[in-house]
Parts: structure tokens; C-alpha cells; sequence
């Protein structure tokens, strides 16, 4: 009895259970209200399905929610990605549709690496806005989201630019061993970044940068060199799904692209257990995060809900899973449900949180 | 003794440093109105200043708002959306057929319940003010669509009476009563951050939340308060918002949030919290306004220049409060 107790209390306990619960259930009671839901069927050599659509419309904001876990880890913020996205598809297609060739896949490659150069240029602002002036990177970040939104409409001049490119279109739309090449882009993203933090000491230090950056100085990390690194790295992620929002509807629109797509990723953040405060991030939490809010769109999308209603659904599970994972309302809700003396809860919870 | 005679030199001969910023902002409003005046002649018109006013008063009242929010160390993402879900609410249940005056009621009542409900939710759940009001945003926006998807028109005669009515001078300069509206609140809100316990309370908990605890201050009481003032001032600027269009519609004051944040930092708010001032915030307003009406005036430039330039203030005034050092966490 004691034993099943304190296994269940591990498991309830486990950063990922929540999350991975929350989306659990949506899946569940989409099958429940449409049998076919979790049906994938083989066309064309292509795999279709909703599990695909929502893994294949998840992309983007993977990519993004990527990025912002570090920057968030380093205990800063980045707002200025939705901009970004606006800004490095609208240089893409800006590129693409000025060539007479728009095929070409060097034309394409030199769009793509055109617009990564910027963003990387515009993530390295940022970094050194936070990082060596010092400014609070909510305000630093939220210079470049407003100011990103109006470059970008510089760059498409207020137009939305269509462009008639394959390969551009690839990157959105394309497939490669039956699934959406999306997917893999967005899980090569999520491997590499986890590679480099969690194969070397970079995922610690910035852990530890977050976790207290004058500490960390002290003992020799260099934090404001990690921090600019963070703010840079969460650029380029955000210009990736910027080329992928572009390409899935062939067309940069500098005022749509990437819009809330920030709060989107910084939500995904947060479910997936990493505290706004920074310190300790979770990659594989985030793509849950991420998962869960494509989730909600795709089922609200499904139960033909106005997309923007759908935004109500969003509040009620966000603030559920904030809830859920805030100490404050846990131990509430632990000491009423059980009778069981505070002192023990207060005891329990280091032990909970030294292996997770 | 020796510091009481040292700060009252040091406020004799020199510009006290915190009050630097609201200067610079002054300074830069009035640098703009003169440009505006040698470039355009129409633009010395006392009217263009009214007119001002008048398209940003909405803007203003929740602007006022965030000031009380930004200076306890908050922020408040929610304001645009509960702007148009008070104007949205406003206008269904005109075109119900509700009484003029039942609808103002209940259309202020809702942005302070919301206010409350995510300053509880902050205080006691502990979760980041950023999280809890982006929840809310969604929620209001949501709601907005929910009501309607479409627009709703206001035909009510108080409604249109409020629009229409023109407070002036017989030479054609008048400004409307939302105008007004907004300068009694600018006022009373500028007397409380000033004069009252509530608002020193404000200051002391942005100043240093662990110190305003220990010293005994009403933290908590004083956060759900300022949630829920927030929340009042998005209310107010739903209602003159409605004045201004004589309608609901579900995708207005979408990224307003953003201008507000913007005009409370470029008015010399310092975003960690503790200082600040609702004139200074006044002013940032009036610098966001003068620029839409320059690049109005001008006519060649877009409208996205208007975003550009304020990314650029926003950067040049955080990088003075950085300079002249306010203190950031």
C-alpha cells in the first residue's frame, strides 16, 4: 500500500507527467468524439492523417519553442521571435521572387542562408542589448518585436509576396520517407540543440547562468558570453520556422507571419516545465508543450470552432497547467484532499525534486 | 543632518536623477511638435493637439493602468483584449436592447473582475504575472469572438450622443467627451499613485517586494489591487473606445498591449518597477500620437514606419534610463 503510494507520488512527481497526461487526455477524447481521429492511411507513398497534420503543423512552433527554452533557461525572454519569423520568410521570398529562376535550388539556398544571415545579425542585437548593455530582456526583445513587425512590412513594402518556387515549397509541404519533411527538420533541430547541451557542458553552464549569473561568473563561466549564444541560437531557430510558415503558403506576409507565435512558444515553454525564473529547461518538455497547443488548435479546428474562440479553450488549459505545476497551488490543493500533516509534504518535496 | 543638507543641494543645483527620463521625454515631445510645426503649417493648429487627444484617449486611460501595474514589478498582457471585449459586450447587449445605463455598468464591472481573478491567481498560486495575463488576453479575445464574429454596430442615443458631442471654443476647436473622461482619470490616478497609502504602497512594493513585506506593507492586497485597477482603466478604455467607433468588434485593439507598454517606458516607467510617474506615462501617449500625426502629415511615408520608430524610441529611452542608472534587477 505504502509502496504503491510512494510510486505513485514518483510519478506524479516526474516533471513530464502533467504535460504528457494533459496531452494523453485531448488525444483520448478526440478518439472518444471522432473514432477516426487517430487513423493514418498511406496515399501516394505519403503517410495522411491527423497524428501527421498536427506533428507536420507543430513544426514551426518547435523550432521556435527550441530556442526560447534556452534564452528562457538563461532566465531572459525572447519576444522579438514572431518578428523574426516575419522578417527572415519575408527576405526569402523577397529573394525567390526577384530571381527569373525561382527552381533553382541555388537560388533557394541563397535565399535561405540571405535571411539566416539577418536573423542571426538581429538575434546577435538582442544578445548584446542583454547581454553587455544589460537591459531586461523583455524590453530588449520587445524593442525588435515591434520594430521587427514594421521591417518586415519595409522588406514586403505592405504587399503579401507570392512566390512559385518547388523547392522553397519543399520546406513546408515536401515529404521525405513518407512523412511530412517538416517533421524532420523540427526533430533534427530538437537533436542537435539537445546534443549540444546535453552531450557537452553547454546545457549545464547555461543552466547555471540561469540559475544565477554572478555566481556562475564567479566560477568562471563566462555568462555573458552564454547568454548573447542563447539569444543568437533562439534567432536562427525562429528563421528556420519562419522559412517553413513562408513556404506552407508559398507567400510572406509581413503583418500575419509568425503572429503570437511567442506566446505560443513561451507557453509551450512553460508547460513543458521550465520556470520563467530560469534555471533548469526540459527540450523534451517543450515538444510536449508544443504538441499539446497544435493539439488544441487541430481539435477546436476539428469541432468547427471559430479559430479565434479557440483561444478560450487555450486560456482554460493554460492556466490548468500552470496550476498544476505551480508549488503554491499543489501543496493547497495536496493539504485539503489529504489530511496528512503539512511538515511531511514540505519534507517530501527536495526528495521529489533531486532525481527529476 | 549631513544627508538631509546634501540631498537638498543636490535638488537645488542638479536635476534629480529619476525624474531625468520623464524630462527626456519632455524634451522629445516638444523637439517633434516643433519639426512638426516648420514642416507643416497646419500642424500649428491647436486642433491637430486635440485631435491628439482625442484618438488616443482609450489609449491614455489603460496606459494609466499599466503604469500602476508596471511599478509594482508586473505586467499586464491582457489590456487590449479586455479593451475589446468591453466594447464587444457594450455593443451586444445595446443591440439587445439593454438600457444605456445598465450596459456602462456591466461593461465596467468585467474588466475589474477579470483584474481580480488573475491578481489572485498571482498572489496566491504564485505563477509569473506574464503567464496568468496572456491567459487572460486569450480568454478575452476568445470571449470577443464567442459573442460575435462579425461587428457589432451601436445605434443606442447615449452612445451616439457621447460620440458626437463636441466640447469647445465658438472658433471650431473642441475635443470630445472622451477626451475629458480620460483627463479625470489621468488625475485621479496620478493623485492616488501621489497622495494615498495605496499608491506609496505601489512604489514600495516595485521597489523592493521582500523589504515592503517585512516592513509590514499589504503585498499581497496591494498586487490584487493593482490588477484590478488595471483591469478597471481597460474597462473605461473599452467604453471610450466604443465612444470613438460606435461599435464592438472582435479584432480591435489587437497588439495594443504592446503601445501601451510601449508609451509607460518611453514615459520614464522603469519596467523592474518603483519608479515613475502617470505624467510621464501621459507623455508617452502624446509622443506615440505626434508620430502617427508626423508620418500622417507626411503622407509618403507607410504606416509601418510608425513601428519602426517606435522600436527606436523604445531602444533610445531604456538605453538613457540605463545610462543615467536606474537601478535593473
Amino acid at each position: 500500500m505504502n509502496d504503491t503510494m510512494s510510486r505513485y507520488r514518483t510519478m506524479t512527481g516526474h516533471r513530464l507527467f502533467w504535460p504528457a497526461a494533459v496531452l494523453f487526455v485531448m488525444l483520448a477524447a478526440n478518439t472518444i468524439y471522432r473514432p477516426g481521429f487517430l487513423s493514418i492511411e498511406l496515399k501516394d507513398g505519403h503517410l495522411y492523417g491527423t497524428p501527421i497534420d498536427i506533428l507536420r503543423l507543430s513544426a514551426p512552433l518547435i523550432l521556435v519553442a527550441l530556442g526560447m527554452t534556452l534564452v528562457i533557461s538563461t532566465g531572459g525572454i525572447d519576444l522579438s521571435v514572431g518578428s523574426l519569423c516575419a522578417i527572415s520568410g519575408a527576405i526569402a521570398c523577397m529573394y525567390i521572387s526577384k530571381q527569373p529562376d525561382q527552381n533553382s535550388v541555388g537560388v533557394v539556398v541563397t535565399a535561405l542562408a540571405m535571411a539566416m544571415g539577418v536573423s542571426l545579425v538581429l538575434g546577435a542585437w538582442n544578445g548584446v542589448l542583454v547581454a553587455v548593455i544589460g537591459i531586461q530582456p523583455i524590453i530588449a526583445t520587445l524593442i525588435l518585436m515591434v520594430a521587427g513587425r514594421g521591417l518586415a512590412q519595409l522588406i514586403t513594402e505592405g504587399q503579401i509576396i507570392t512566390i512559385n518556387s518547388e523547392p522553397y515549397r519543399a520546406i513546408g509541404l515536401g515529404h521525405a520517407l513518407t512523412l511530412p519533411l517538416a517533421i524532420f527538420i523540427a526533430l533534427a533541430a530538437a537533436l542537435l540543440v539537445a546534443a549540444f547541451t546535453r552531450r557537452t557542458a553547454l546545457g549545464m553552464i547555461i543552466e547555471s547562468v540561469g540559475g544565477n549569473a554572478v555566481a556562475s561568473r564567479l566560477a568562471g563561466i563566462r555568462s555573458g558570453r552564454v547568454i548573447f549564444l542563447a539569444y543568437v541560437i533562439s534567432a536562427a531557430c525562429a528563421a528556420v520556422a519562419g522559412f517553413m510558415m513562408t513556404a506552407n503558403v508559398s507567400s510572406a506576409d509581413g503583418n500575419a507571419a509568425g503572429l503570437w507565435v511567442e506566446l505560443d512558444a513561451i507557453l509551450a515553454v512553460v508547460i513543458g516545465g521550465t520556470s520563467l525564473a530560469g534555471g533548469r529547461f526540459f527540450l523534451s518538455g517543450t515538444i510536449i508543450g508544443a504538441l499539446i497547443i497544435q493539439t488544441l488548435t487541430t481539435t477546436v479546428y476539428a469541432m468547427d470552432i471559430s479559430p479565434q474562440t479557440s483561444l478560450l479553450f487555450k486560456a482554460v488549459v493554460v492556466i490548468a497547467v500552470c496550476l498544476i505545476q505551480a508549488p503554491a497551488f499543489r501543496a493547497r490543493f495536496s493539504r485539503r484532499r489529504r489530511s496528512a500533516p503539512p511538515p511531511a509534504a514540505i519534507a517530501d518535496k527536495p526528495k521529489e525534486q533531486v532525481p527529476a | 543632518m549631513t544627508t538631509g543638507t546634501l540631498t537638498a543641494g543636490r535638488t537645488r543645483f542638479r536635476l534629480p536623477r529619476k525624474q531625468i527620463p520623464v524630462l527626456a521625454t519632455l524634451a522629445l515631445l516638444l523637439v517633434m511638435y516643433g519639426i512638426g510645426v516648420s514642416q507643416y503649417t497646419a500642424f500649428s493648429n491647436v486642433q491637430v493637439i486635440f485631435n491628439v487627444f482625442i484618438d488616443n484617449g482609450f489609449l491614455l486611460v489603460v496606459a494609466v493602468g499599466m503604469t500602476f501595474v508596471i511599478l509594482t514589478g508586473g505586467i499586464d498582457l491582457s489590456v487590449g483584449s479586455v479593451v475589446a471585449m468591453t466594447a464587444m459586450v457594450s455593443a451586444a447587449l445595446l443591440q439587445d436592447g439593454m438600457p444605456a445605463a445598465l450596459v456602462l455598468v456591466i461593461a465596467l464591472l468585467i474588466g475589474p473582475t477579470l483584474g481580480l481573478l488573475m491578481g489572485c491567481v498571482i498572489h496566491f498560486f504564485e505563477i509569473q504575472p506574464f503567464i496568468v495575463t496572456l491567459a487572460g488576453m486569450f480568454f478575452a479575445r476568445g470571449m470577443c469572438t464567442f459573442i460575435s464574429g462579425a461587428s457589432i454596430p451601436i445605434t443606442d442615443g447615449f452612445w451616439t450622443s457621447m460620440s458626437q458631442e463636441r466640447i469647445g471654443d465658438p472658433r471650431g476647436n473642441f475635443v470630445s467627451i472622451s477626451v475629458l473622461i480620460a483627463f479625470v482619470v489621468v488625475v485621479i490616478a496620478a493623485y492616488t499613485l501621489a497622495y494615498t497609502r495605496l499608491g506609496r504602497n505601489v512604489y514600495a512594493i516595485g521597489g523592493n517586494p521582500q523589504s515592503a513585506l517585512l516592513m509590514g506593507l499589504p503585498v499581497g492586497r496591494t498586487r490584487i489591487a493593482v490588477y484590478t485597477i488595471s483591469g478597471l482603466c481597460s474597462a473605461i478604455g473599452g467604453i471610450l473606445l466604443s465612444f470613438y467607433t460606435l461599435s464592438g468588434a472582435p479584432l480591435i485593439a489587437v497588439g495594443m498591449e504592446l503601445d501601451v507598454i510601449a508609451a509607460v517606458v518611453i514615459g520614464g516607467t522603469v519596467l523592474t518597477g518603483g519608479a515613475g510617474y502617470v505624467f510621464g506615462t501621459v507623455l508617452g501617449v502624446l509622443v506615440l500620437g505626434v508620430i502617427q500625426t508626423l508620418i500622417t502629415f507626411d503622407g509618403s511615408l507607410n504606416s509601418w514606419w510608425t513601428k519602426i520608430v517606435i522600436g527606436g524610441l523604445l531602444f533610445a529611452f531604456i538605453l538613457l534610463q540605463r545610462l543615467i542608472g536606474i537601478r535593473y534587477k
